[in-house]
């Protein structure tokens, strides 16, 4: 019963996502070593990092897809830690689009946006299909709602992936390096995609590589090295005035 | 040791289980014999199947394409029918002809003429090939799987023929083979049982012996899973600890 | 530009693409972990095995023919004839018991080794500790000694609803195999399914799907297709096991061989021709789902 008064005395202008001294170790490593920022509502946030400093696993937390083992998180202040927690619950507030896209390939493009709402919301089904169609068409796969997941291409799939995540109605996405399995011509149609989404007023947190992206589209960047946020801004001091060393030769390896 | 002859003689009085063949010595020593019998089988048929996997790896080799076909003919045939009709077949409509045209030798044991290759005799030969079939195609690919490349390398060495093939390409082929031939190997103990049916005394066939005596059958039955299942436990451990410390590591598994 | 410059091969990709593994050695280690996982090497007949048989049942009663001395009344063909009927099918009993076992072990088996199979990967340990070890236990037995078990130990007759029903010996033979086959197919699907993409399970988890959801709607229409081969290789390979049930007096194909060759004063010459045109009976029924088993498996692997 806590996590619903919790949850009713949040309001708009409290973080939407708040991050509290996060620590996650997988066995003896220790992956996240004290993670802390708030995300507000309509924020666009960037995590980038070198690999192996606990970016991905930052964003799978938010989710509860792993646990914690010291710190909280909060999602519209309903603590994702606690073990009483209704995951479900969480889930249908929190979408995410992993980088292996893991659509189901036996259920076509469309089915694959309904389903969830189907089974998991049990909405009306002529209802949800009205919804999913529009969302294929938001992300402009207009046509290819018949054509199963093998047919596609990895940008198309990577797009229905994000339609299937927002047939939830989610107030959060969640985005786990996305583009990094595609190939350049393809990484750009889904950034218009999820630009689209954050100019929608979306509350986005994106592990990515793309540096454009974040400085076109972010309202903040995280740099983490080693599991703790080195350094972080808005993008414009952030890219040009990056003051510690290892932001620094991070910039000048992707840059 | 007593004691234990003792102990179950005392269970049997109490509370009725019939462990007979440990506490009275002549069906303790006729379960004894079963069981030795049964390792001696897999042990021979191990060894015997080996020799026929490697003739028949070297004869697959051959320039002669007869030698080839009838080396295919053979795997085939063994793997694909039942090893209880091979057995059949090889006692009866091989043993006893051969014994009918008098081509069989016989000796004398003790009063009547006992044929050289009896009913244990024939399980061997039989349970052999069809294990020895296996292995004929498990020592081909082993050998294959040695790259051209290092066998040049050991030649540019100055490796000889048989240097190269005791020092280089047998242990690595002996490694890629390894798994193959353990899985073969605990097969052929399970294989073993069917001895029973050309009246070989080997487990089986003494527990059957065992509980028409004494009426004890589910204990025998108890006793018999459980002297398989520890078999074949004991040794699939033995197995796994023989293949990790043989393991190459990268070398022989599939990427 | 950094000095750590990528190695190719250690801190990058390599630039050659020199095999490590020659083909021949994965192509053993993918079959041997597939038998292992399956627990048992896939049957490859050839068309051209229907014809040996057959050409060394011809040469066979040849053979036997020019022992007994050509006597006509006694004709190795016509006996054989005379006998077909009787191992085929009479009755009920003979090659027909050995396909009827064969249907309702199987039967039996994919049931249980399909709930076995899932009980394997329940989220509840003690479900899991079961279903293990019932799948372990009957994977390891021999299965002769499993027969024997359940002949033996198995009621022969049953009470229900006060009628007295007496079971007979076959379908005590067909309980009997479907045991093994019940926890080698168990073995099958928990493959399957663990064979299936972690991606898969994480993303419905990510679309707030419950287990059983993600279990039947998600996983389980991924695995059917992956499972039909093994489960068609076992059916082969417990078909050609029926004649086991021959020791324990059920009549079928090979006991009633034997009785015939019984009722011909066991004639050694008999030897030969039965047994090969048992074995070409086998074959023949066993051959053309051995095909269609690698037929449908590399239709499921273009697809993929």
């Amino acid at each position: 019963m806590t996590e619903r008064l919790t949850e009713k005395s949040w309001t708009p202008d409290q973080p939407m996502v708040s991050i509290k001294d996060v620590h996650k170790s997988f066995g003896k490593l220790e992956v996240l070593k004290g993670i802390t920022f708030d995300v507000m509502k309509g924020e666009v946030i960037c995590v980038i990092g070198p690999s192996g400093s606990g970016k991905s696993t930052l964003i799978r937390c938010v989710n509860a897809l792993n646990n914690i083992d010291k710190g909280s998180i909060k999602v519209e202040g309903q603590e994702v830690n606690d073990p009483k927690l209704d995951k479900l619950e969480l889930r249908k507030k929190v979408g995410m689009v992993f980088q292996q896209y893991n659509l189901f390939p036996h259920k076509t493009a469309l089915e694959n946006v309904m389903m969830a709402p189907i089974h998991v919301l049990k909405k009306d089904k002529a209802e949800v299909e009205a919804h999913a169609r529009a969302l294929v068409k938001k992300v402009r796969l207009e046509g290819k709602e018949s054509n199963y997941p093998g047919e596609l291409s990895g940008g198309q799939q990577q797009r229905v992936a994000i339609a299937r995540s927002l047939a939830m109605d989610p107030d959060v996405m969640l985005f786990d390096e996305v583009t990094a399995a595609l190939d350049p011509e393809t990484v750009k149609e889904v950034l218009f995609t999820i630009r689209d989404l954050a100019e929608d007023g979306m509350t986005c947190m994106l592990v990515t590589h793309e540096m454009g992206f974040a400085r076109e589209l972010a309202n903040h960047i995280y740099f983490t090295d080693r599991g703790v946020i080195v350094e972080h801004g808005p993008p414009k001091s952030f890219f040009k005035e990056a003051k510690d060393p290892r932001t620094q030769e991070f910039l000048s390896q992707i840059l | 040791m007593q004691a234990i002859y003792d102990w179950a003689q005392d269970l049997y009085q109490r509370t009725g289980i019939n462990l007979v063949f440990i506490y009275e010595e002549y069906e303790r020593v006729r379960f004894i014999e079963g069981l030795q019998n049964t390792i001696w089988l897999a042990i021979i048929c191990v060894i015997l199947s080996v020799v026929i996997g490697v003739v028949g790896a070297w004869l697959q080799g051959s320039h002669f394409r007869i030698l080839r076909l009838v080396v295919a003919g053979y795997i085939q045939f063994f793997r694909n029918t039942p090893p209880l009709v091979q057995l059949l077949f090889f006692y009866f409509a091989l043993g006893k002809t051969l014994e009918n045209l008098g081509v069989m030798p016989m000796y004398d044991a003790g009063g009547w003429q006992q044929p050289l290759i009896g009913n244990f005799g024939w399980a061997v030969v039989s349970l052999s090939f069809f294990a020895g079939s296996f292995n004929v195609e498990i020592f081909r690919s082993g050998i294959e799987a040695v790259p051209t490349s290092t066998r040049e390398a050991a030649e540019a060495l100055g490796y000889t023929r048989l240097k190269s093939y005791i020092y280089i390409i047998l242990p690595l082929a002996f490694r890629v083979s390894l798994p193959a031939l353990n899985n073969n190997l605990v097969n052929l103990v399970k294989t073993t049982t069917l001895a029973y049916v050309i009246a070989v005394p080997e487990m089986m066939y003494t527990a059957n012996q065992i509980w028409s005596d004494n009426v004890n059958v589910p204990e025998m039955m108890t006793t018999l899973f459980f002297v398989y299942i520890t078999l074949v436990g004991v040794l699939v451990w033995l197995m796994h600890r023989w293949e990790r410390s043989m393991r190459v590591p990268g070398f022989g598994q599939t990427a | 530009m950094n000095a750590r410059a990528a190695i190719p091969g250690i801190a990058a990709p390599a630039n050659t693409d020199l095999p490590v593994l020659a083909p021949a050695a994965a192509r053993l280690s993918k079959n041997t972990t597939r038998e292992r996982q399956e627990g048992a090497w896939r049957l490859e007949l050839k068309a051209w095995y229907g014809f040996v048989l057959f050409a060394l049942l011809l040469l066979a009663i040849g053979v036997a023919e020019a022992q007994s001395g050509g006597d006509s009344d006694r004709s190795l063909i016509a006996t054989l004839v005379r006998w077909m009927p009787v191992i085929l099918w009479i009755n009920g009993n003979g090659f027909v018991l050995n396909l009827l076992i064969s249907f309702f072990a199987m039967a039996i088996g994919t049931v249980g080794g399909a709930a076995l199979g899932l009980g394997q990967i329940s989220i509840y340990k003690p479900v899991r500790v079961i279903c293990w070890s019932v799948t372990q236990f009957f994977r390891n037995s021999p299965w002769l000694v499993l027969l024997f078990a359940i002949m033996l130990l198995f009621p022969f007759e049953v009470r229900i609803l006060g009628e007295i029903y007496s079971i007979p010996a076959w379908m005590k033979a067909t309980i009997g195999f479907s045991l093994p086959v019940m926890a080698n197919l168990s073995e099958v699907v928990r493959g399957a399914v663990q064979s299936i993409d972690t991606g898969q399970w994480e993303s419905s988890e990510a679309l707030a799907f419950s287990r059983m959801q993600q279990l039947w709607m998600i996983i389980l229409p991924q695995c059917f297709k992956r499972m039909i081969p093994p489960w068609m290789n076992w059916y082969a390979i417990l078909t050609m096991a029926t004649p086991l049930c021959s020791i324990m007096g059920v009549e079928e194909a090979v006991n009633l061989a034997q009785q015939a060759m019984a009722a011909e004063d066991s004639r050694p010459e008999l030897l030969a021709p039965f047994y090969t045109f048992l074995m070409l009976v086998f074959f023949i029924y066993c051959y053309p789902i051995a095909r269609w088993t690698i037929y449908l498996e590399r239709r499921y692997t273009v697809k993929n």
